[in-house]
């Protein structure tokens, strides 16, 4: 009963976040609501039983993946008022869009192999009491393996792409070579000069 | 009735760690005057031990200065974010044998879910004040946070594989005996790249470049008065003590004596209870802490950068390796 409840208050959470999202009128307020969506969807995973998506959830998208989001929100100067233009435009586009992610998501969900109880049980029994972590460690680094090291290789190849396409060298930048300032010496940089005192014989000032 | 038990534990642990953070800015001024051969704080209550509190009240009856064109909801929002994540961690931390309020089994990882959101209260102090340098002082420490949160998440793995779970509980029971049966030891690379970590994540010297007073006054907070004000330097300093704490469970053996399971000495020092062990031990790595201010001179950013992805990170990938042939080749006395 009080579980109901607890679930139905983060499922309406979840959905006012992510409806906030995509009409809040500042970037900002709209990134932080998304996080406010990722929370509540992780505390639902966690009511699910899977502690360790909820976590992770909050781990990689609200701590490191929204935390980049926002820097990159807040570095660009977006202009609101073209942003609203566009929502009404896009409209057209963005509602048969929508109604067809929706109609496929109701299939998915709603089909005969989705439901708990059809679900392949897998040929590893599952003791009653081993946390979830260890057992989705010890299924994906032995039953699934290859499609795990597959999507880590994809991934990889994801990051070094990125880095590719928007690396350039810049002329004229101001670059350190921390080995160079560690192995500079006194003798490099300072020079002791023998001032005699008296103006007839100064030497000339040969300082660089 | 279970609610109010839970309650009660959750007083019982954020009211001493107020305190603790009270008496922790009392302890930094006092140690770093003795380093620098001053006296420190002498003049409210004996030996300047009212001190904090002093402090305290000064900013509760500051006025809390709003700027033109701040983002009002945010602006207030951001110290409770930076806040709320430093105590929340608490929640899983193993005082003694026993003594946690939520056993759970996934702690080491709530424990990284929760200190990486603390960089949130800053990008937004810093975004919301409307200032260029608050802004200046949320980027540095933004990018610094998720930096040096990578190296910390490595290093926790290699303790993750050392022990063998993931629950707070667990880890420290898994180093339960003597000095050198804790994983500092079989771990000093990675336990050295955690604590420098630490440090870095809790933006303190020589890594506070994000309130470098030097270039951009006082950084994020730097719009901040008062009780806001307050509340950042409460959450910096709860997060010390969090990080102190999580250096011990991890790598220093939790609650155990450093003679635990030893002949004579063992059953004698055990007479002290496993908590007094635990906060000595957190005790000495707030006191590293305040030595690390008072020694070392401010890091340039671009070392900083340095330091966290090209020495740090490529450490604890290789230990992970050997750390992994140690396991595989049961080397006693910690993984037989």
């Amino acid at each position: 009963m009080i579980t109901q409840f607890v679930f139905y208050v983060f499922a309406a959470v979840l959905l006012f976040a992510a409806t906030m999202v995509i009409t809040a009128r500042n970037p900002v307020h709209a990134a932080m609501y998304l996080v406010l969506a990722f929370f509540n969807s992780a505390v639902l995973w966690i009511m699910a039983g899977a502690e360790f998506l909820g976590i992770v959830l909050v781990l990689v998208y609200v701590g490191a993946v929204m935390v980049l989001f926002l820097f990159v929100v807040m570095m660009l100067d977006i202009n609101l008022a073209r942003i609203r233009e566009g929502f009404v435009r896009h409209i057209y586009i963005g509602l048969p869009i929508a109604a067809v992610m929706v109609l496929q998501m109701l299939l998915v969900v709603g089909s005969d192999a989705f439901q708990v109880d059809r679900l392949p049980a897998g040929d590893m029994p599952i003791p009653p009491d081993v946390a979830n972590t260890p057992l989705l460690g010890s299924v994906l680094y032995t039953v699934y393996v290859y499609p795990f090291e597959l999507a880590a290789v994809i991934l990889l190849v994801a990051i070094i792409a990125a880095i590719t396409l928007t690396l350039r060298r810049r002329e004229g930048t101001k670059h350190q070579d921390p080995a160079k300032q560690v192995r500079v010496r006194k003798g490099d940089r300072l020079r002791v000069v023998d001032l005699r005192s008296g103006a007839q014989n100064r030497e000339p000032d040969n300082r660089p | 009735m279970e609610l109010a038990w839970i309650l009660t534990k959750i007083v019982a642990i954020v009211g001493p760690l107020i305190l603790a953070v009270a008496y922790l800015t009392y302890a930094e001024r006092k140690i770093i005057g003795w380093i620098q051969n001053r006296n420190g704080p002498n003049r409210v209550g004996p030996l300047g031990l009212l001190q904090p509190f002093a402090d305290v009240f000064k900013l509760l009856f500051k006025e809390v200065v709003l700027p033109a064109n701040a983002n009002r909801f945010l602006f207030i929002v951001a110290p409770m974010l930076s806040l709320m994540p430093a105590l929340a961690a608490w929640a899983v931390i193993p005082f003694g044998e026993g003594m946690v309020l939520a056993d759970i089994n996934a702690g080491l990882l709530y424990v990284l879910a929760m200190t990486s959101l603390g960089v949130y209260g800053v990008i937004l102090a810093g975004w919301a004040a409307n200032s260029k340098y608050s802004m200046l002082g949320a980027m540095r420490s933004a990018a610094q946070i998720v930096s040096y949160e990578i190296a910390m998440g490595f290093a926790l793995v290699g303790v993750l594989m050392a022990a063998g779970t993931l629950n707070m509980t667990g880890i420290v029971q898994s180093q339960a005996g003597p000095i050198w049966n804790w994983f500092w030891l079989p771990l000093l690379p990675l336990f050295m790249v955690y604590w420098i970590s630490g440090v870095a994540e809790t933006n303190r010297a020589p890594f506070d470049v994000a309130e470098g007073e030097s270039e951009i006054v006082a950084g994020f907070h730097v719009e901040y008065s008062g009780v806001a004000f307050a509340v950042f330097f409460l959450a910096e300093y709860a997060n010390m003590i969090l990080i102190s704490g999580l250096a011990v469970i991890m790598f220093m053996g939790g609650w155990y004596s450093p003679f635990h399971g030893l002949p004579l000495l063992g059953p004698m020092f055990d007479l002290v209870p496993g908590m007094v062990w635990f906060v000595l031990k957190v005790a000495f790595f707030l006191y590293l802490y305040l030595w690390f201010r008072a020694t070392f001179p401010r890091y340039r950013y671009d070392q900083i950068m340095r330091l966290g992805w090209k020495v740090l990170i490529p450490v604890t990938v290789v230990w992970l390796v050997v750390l992994a042939g140690m396991i595989l080749g049961s080397l006693g006395p910690w993984f037989n």
